[in-house]
Parts: C-alpha cells; sequence; structure tokens
C-alpha cells in the first residue's frame, strides 16, 4: 500500500522568505502543476499567518509532495499546526534563512528527540 | 475466581491447546522484544544522525545564502525572473525503501534532471555567478533531502517503536497472565474431578462391600434358619425317600408282573 505512494511523492514544496524561495528554484525544485499550483511559497510582509497556515495544509494534503521546506521563522508563526503535524509524509523540515540563524531547540523534531531521550 | 481468564471448558484437550498458546506467546513475546531492541539501536543511530545533518545544514545554507549574495551583488535582484521561469521541476526526488528488521523506511534520493530551466537568467551580465549559485544550492538541497530522509525514518521508527512496544507489554502484562491463569484453572478443576472421582469410587466401594455383607449377613441368617428348618424336616424327608424307594420297589415288581403277564 505504501510503496505506490511514495513513488507518486517526487516534489519538493517550500515556504520561506524571497532569498531562500529564490536559491531553491534556482536548484530547479520550483514546479507548477496543470491546475496552475506552484510548490513554493514566498513570505514577506505582505503574507497573512492565515495565507501560511493554508499553503502548508494545502501542501501536506498534496500527494506529490515528498518534502515541505519551511524557513524557521515562518516555520515559528504556525508552530502550533506544526507541532501537531506528524505524519511521515510529506516530511516537514525546518531550515534555516539568512536573517535568522538556526535554532535546534525550536525544531519540533529536535524536541521530539529531546522528549524521548530526557536530556 | 477474581484473576481474568479464558473463558474454556476444562477439559484435557483445551490444557494441552491453552498450554500451545502459552508457548506461542512467550516465542512471539521474546521476537517482538527482539525487534524492538534492533529497532531501537537504529533509531539511536539515526538519531545522532539529525543532529549531525541539522548542524551541518545549518553551515550549507549559510553558503547558499552567501553565494546568492554574491549573485545579487553582482547580477541584481534575480528573485523575480528566478519565480517567473520556473514551470517543472528539474530537481526532484525518488523514494527508495528500505528494509529494517520488518520495516519499510523510505530513503529519498535527488534525481537531478540536467535540463537546465535558467540557462537565460543573468545572461546579460553574472551569468557565471549565477550558475555557481545554483550549483551551491544544488549541493545545499541535496544535503535537505538527505536530512528529510532522516527525519522520515525518524518518524517512522518513532512510531513504529513505541507500537511493537505495546505489543511487547500487552503480552507481557496481558496475555501471559492471561493463559497462566487459564492453565492453572484448568488444572485445578481437572483436579477436583480427579478427587470427586476418587471419592466417588471409594463411596461406591464401601457401598458394595456394605451390600456384599448385608447380603452375606442375609445369607448366613437364611442359611442358618434352614439348618434349622432342615432339623425339622430331617425325619419327614427321610420317610418320603424311603416310601419312594419302596414305591419304585413296588412298581419294579409290578412291571415284572407286567412282563409275567
Amino acid at each position: 500500500m505504501a510503496s505506490a505512494t511514495h513513488k507518486d511523492r517526487t516534489l519538493i514544496a517550500a515556504i520561506g522568505d524571497e532569498d531562500t524561495i529564490t536559491g531553491l528554484l534556482l536548484a530547479g525544485i520550483g514546479d507548477i502543476d496543470i491546475h496552475q499550483r506552484p510548490n513554493f511559497l514566498v513570505v514577506d510582509s505582505k503574507t497573512t499567518q492565515e495565507q501560511i497556515e493554508e499553503r502548508f495544509t494545502e501542501y501536506t494534503a498534496r500527494k506529490d509532495i515528498a518534502i515541505i521546506l519551511i524557513n524557521q521563522h515562518v516555520a515559528e508563526d504556525i508552530r502550533g499546526i506544526l507541532d501537531e503535524y506528524s505524519a511521515a509524509f510529506p516530511t516537514v523540515l525546518e531550515i534555516p534563512s539568512k536573517d535568522h540563524p538556526y535554532d535546534p531547540s525550536k525544531d519540533s523534531v529536535l524536541k521530539r528527540v529531546k522528549l524521548l531521550f530526557g536530556d | 475466581m477474581a484473576a481474568v481468564r479464558d473463558n474454556v471448558f476444562p477439559t484435557r484437550m483445551n490444557l494441552t491447546t491453552t498450554k500451545t498458546r502459552l508457548k506461542g506467546a512467550q516465542t512471539g513475546h521474546s521476537l517482538l522484544k527482539r525487534k524492538s531492541e534492533a529497532l531501537t539501536t537504529r533509531f539511536r543511530a539515526i538519531v545522532r544522525k539529525i543532529e549531525d545533518a541539522k548542524l551541518k545544514m545549518g553551515k550549507v545554507m549559510q553558503n547558499a545564502s552567501f553565494s546568492l549574495a554574491e549573485v545579487a551583488y553582482i547580477t541584481g535582484d534575480i528573485s523575480y525572473q528566478v519565480r517567473e521561469s520556473a514551470k517543472h521541476a528539474t530537481f526532484k526526488v525518488s523514494a527508495k525503501q528500505e528494509n529494517v528488521s520488518g520495516v519499510l523506511i523510505p530513503a529519498f534520493e535527488p534525481s537531478l534532471q540536467t535540463a537546465s530551466q535558467f540557462e537565460l537568467t543573468g545572461l546579460g551580465r553574472g551569468g557565471q555567478q549565477i550558475q555557481k549559485a545554483r550549483a551551491v544550492y544544488i549541493k545545499a538541497v541535496e544535503t535537505l533531502v538527505e536530512l528529510a530522509s532522516l527525519q522520515t525514518a525518524f518518524v517512522i521508527l518513532d512510531e513504529v517503536i513505541k507500537l511493537t512496544n505495546r505489543r511487547v507489554n500487552a503480552i507481557e502484562y496481558v496475555i501471559i497472565p492471561r493463559i497462566e491463569n487459564t492453565i492453572s484453572y484448568i488444572n485445578s478443576e481437572l483436579d477436583e474431578q480427579d478427587r470427586e472421582e476418587f471419592y466417588r469410587l471409594k463411596k461406591i466401594q464401601g457401598k458394595k462391600k456394605d451390600r456384599a455383607a448385608a447380603a452375606q449377613k442375609l445369607l448366613d441368617e437364611s442359611a442358618k434358619q434352614s439348618i434349622n428348618d432342615g432339623n425339622l424336616h430331617a425325619g419327614i424327608g427321610a420317610g418320603d425317600e424311603s416310601s419312594q424307594t419302596e414305591v419304585r420297589d413296588i412298581l419294579a415288581e409290578q412291571a415284572d408282573d407286567d412282563i409275567i403277564f
């Protein structure tokens, strides 16, 4: 049952600031599907939290996305949804951005690691 | 009985089947425990790798951002151009499965299509710098993909370990005690039946003995009586016999007469 769904997941989605998205697109992850839906979202000062949440939920529901990359400062905005999200697919990965250095203690996965090993 | 047990009829056959089930449960328990241990070992290794990879990711992304800043310095802002020209992903991942003691763990592998969609980007100036930034970012995304597959493995293993431990505990603390209770119940019930059977046999034997004694007594009494009676009737019997022999003699004589006749 699982193998068929894994094989279809080939895309990497990204939610982040302009520079991060530009870089990731330069690497070639950008994709616009037949419904004209992009697999990336640029978050700037005008993007509302609802928009991010909506897009994140859309990406988690899509069947062709394997990995969701999200800037950590963006992830902070939707921490509630992120902590609740525990499915294996798609994998949510928090990445550092240019302006915000990476803080391992905020990562939802590393938090679980800490919780499991109790230190 | 306060302890929980299976609702079975206490027979020897059920005892045998229940003992087989106990053996099966114990085997399953040890197997599951070993599986859980194997998974935990793997899990710890993955956790260590994740921590390393996360730190590495920080550095890689820093490098990538820096190279993009170089591009911005030479070429100007290309983000709009890049965003608009994104149509189809050239950097994709393919899932590959790995088997860790019966658990399928997907591992992502980057698959890069060579056709570059940004060949025209920065054709005017800074093209080389853009290509360099692109290469750096591809490296960065490869690192991210690696980290993502580790993280997926982490999530899946976490779930499977929890499930396995739950099963191990269920067998250890629920199923095995229940089967053991069932076995002791059947045993006690069978012992009880044995004692009852023994008691019954004893009782029957006693009854038989009583009855035999009574019959013997009756026989003795009747024998005693018959001896007394025999003393009373002895004279008459003897007389009868002698008269009969006399009669027979008479008859014989008569027959002789007949023949003579």
